[in-house]
């Protein structure tokens, strides 16, 4: 356990040089997303006949969908190249084996520092959620847990994958195929019932969907009735990703 | 080092020692032992063996096969106890690149958990010892190849480990930075810290090593002191001559009697003999006329070579 503490503050040592850039981004993207699409378009929508999403403004229903989205891209960024350098092109990992420290403790500490960067992020967008007034809610910030164990249902599982690779060509490919038709369509920029039966299907299948309506209902202060499946769900994604990633680190770091 | 040191006394005890990745043997049924405050060498080509060995020395590959104990434990029961112990030179250094100098030391010596105070201290004292102390807030890319070996010497030094393991400590070095790196190797020894080192450099075998074995194809084929494995195996001098590449093939049977062996390499012939100058003026008398001549003292490479048959580097 103290051995997973240690790889989180290594990364904390490095946050430390970088971390002006990420928090300006962190505060950045959603100011950018949530101004140009969320009022932006959101004001053609409300001068249409139905005026709103939902029953609630275009804002309201499209921030905390991206909040989860951002999430999932979060995840998906900090478990692929990072940890290919760290495997293979940097060979930290390997620096950090030759210690007292296991493969367990280097999963454990990448797991907590995924956790960490989720909430930050979450943390940052949240504000900026307060700030926009689409937070109607003290319940909302029960948004913060849910987007991270998103963030988790897809990091785990595509760590567990990186561990796997011996080039980067794979990670293009996740994101060309599962991350951004998932951010396009996920439910988070319109709701996932106006999609054909099918992709209906696809997208419940998926993590996404499911925090997208949930912190969507934590937003505006309420509960959807299927919020202990979405979490089952997310928290299901992340549990097998762990188990998968304590079977692919190992086979691949200790030869 | 008395040869009938008992198991307890060595720090690294191995026998029959095996490591197989699917069908391929990397090593095979190795039996050797480290003493206390002595540098011992796996001396051999690429592809011998001694990355594997290092590498079950060091508790991050499990043995297929075999006996070894570091430091009196088991290293598939005892790893993080071991090297909590231990100090590793990996061949590829395993730097931090985001991270400053002494930066690098700092978050390692936390791997151990050194409290922060006394590996503050640590670190300006082993960038001391392997001077970089005036770069400890520079960016590690930048340093040179020499430095960043330096690093990595003074990051696997961080834990005072009495056992350091170098997985050729100065490959692709220039000779000025190799000469640094021997010197501090060198008082670490005298500080009493035991080394086992691999290299495919003779000159670094005989440079740092006390006892040293010699491998090839997964396998020990010789062990000893340097020194008593070039008198038991190689001459005391050696006579190289370099012929026109035309004239080499006319060779055959004018150099018998002159050596007690003689090896023709791709690029010149190997005379070994006691007397390497009287071998010389026996090669002229007989008329021949090598391009150049060259005298010197038997290395662990001849030794090598009288093994194998082959050149330590290819």
């Amino acid at each position: 356990m103290t051995g997973a503490l240690r790889v989180v503050e290594h990364h904390l040592m490095v946050y430390r040089r970088t971390w002006k850039g990420g928090m300006f981004v962190s505060f950045a993207s959603p100011i950018l997303f949530l101004a140009a699409i969320g009022i932006g378009l959101g004001s053609l929508i409300a001068r249409g006949p139905v005026h709103t999403v939902g029953g609630v403004s275009y804002l309201t229903f499209l921030a905390p969908g991206l909040l989860a989205a951002t999430a999932m891209q979060t995840a998906f960024v900090e478990t692929t190249y990072p940890v290919m350098a760290k495997i293979q092109w940097l060979r930290t990992y390997d620096g950090m084996l030759a210690t007292p420290l296991t493969v367990r403790d280097v999963l454990g500490g990448e797991i907590g520092w995924l956790v960490i960067r989720l909430a930050t992020t979450a943390f940052a967008f949240f504000l900026v959620m307060v700030l926009f007034g689409t937070v109607h809610s003290l319940v909302a910030l029960l948004m913060i847990p849910v987007v991270v164990l998103n963030g988790l249902a897809f990091g785990a599982p595509i760590f567990a994958f990186t561990a796997t690779q011996r080039k980067d060509k794979g990670f293009p490919t996740i994101g060309r195929f599962i991350i951004t038709p998932l951010f396009l369509l996920g439910g988070v920029f319109f709701p996932i019932a106006q999609l054909p039966p099918i992709a209906q299907g696809i997208a419940w299948a998926t993590p996404l969907a499911h925090s997208v309506v949930l912190s969507r209902s934590l937003a505006i202060g309420g509960m959807n009735p299927s919020a202990l499946i979405d979490v089952a769900v997310l928290a299901a994604y992340a549990t097998l990703g762990i188990i998968a990633a304590s079977i692919t680190l190992p086979r691949r770091l200790v030869r | 080092m008395a040869a009938s040191a008992t198991r307890a006394d060595a720090l690294v005890h191995a026998r029959g020692l095996t490591k197989r990745f699917d069908k391929l043997v990397a090593v095979d049924a190795i039996d050797f032992d480290v003493q206390r405050g002595e540098a011992f060498g796996f001396l051999g080509p690429n592809g011998a063996g001694k990355t594997s060995t290092m590498r079950m020395i060091g508790c991050v590959s499990s043995p297929s096969g075999g006996e070894l104990r570091v430091l009196g434990l088991d290293p598939v029961i005892d790893g993080p106890r071991i090297r909590a112990r231990l100090g590793v030179v990996p061949q590829a250094d395993t730097l931090d690149m985001e991270l400053r100098v002494d930066e690098n030391l700092l978050t390692y010596a936390r791997y151990f958990d050194i409290p922060r105070d006394v590996a503050r201290a640590r670190t300006q004292e082993l960038l001391e010892f392997v001077q970089l102390k005036d770069r400890a807030k520079d960016e590690v890319e930048p340093l040179s190849g020499g430095m960043k070996r330096r690093l990595t010497i003074a990051r696997a030094l961080v834990n005072e480990p009495g056992l350091l393991l170098l997985d050729e400590p100065t490959t692709g070095l220039d000779p000025q930075a190799r000469h640094l790196v021997w010197d501090r190797l060198y008082r670490l020894k005298q500080q009493g810290v035991t080394i086992v080192l691999t290299t495919h450099y003779m000159d670094e075998a005989e440079q740092l090593c006390d006892r040293l074995v010699v491998m090839d194809k997964a396998k020990i084929v010789a062990s000893g002191s340097p020194r008593s494995l070039i008198d038991q195996y190689s001459t005391r001098e050696v006579l190289e001559l370099r012929f026109p590449i035309d004239a080499a093939p006319a060779l055959d049977g004018k150099l018998d009697g002159i050596a007690e062996r003689v090896e023709v390499l791709p690029d010149r012939v190997l005379l070994y003999a006691h007397d390497g100058e009287a071998a010389a003026s026996a090669v002229h008398q007989r008329g021949l006329r090598p391009e150049s001549t060259l005298v010197r003292r038997s290395t662990l490479e001849d030794v090598f070579l009288r093994l194998t048959g082959r050149s330590l580097i290819e």
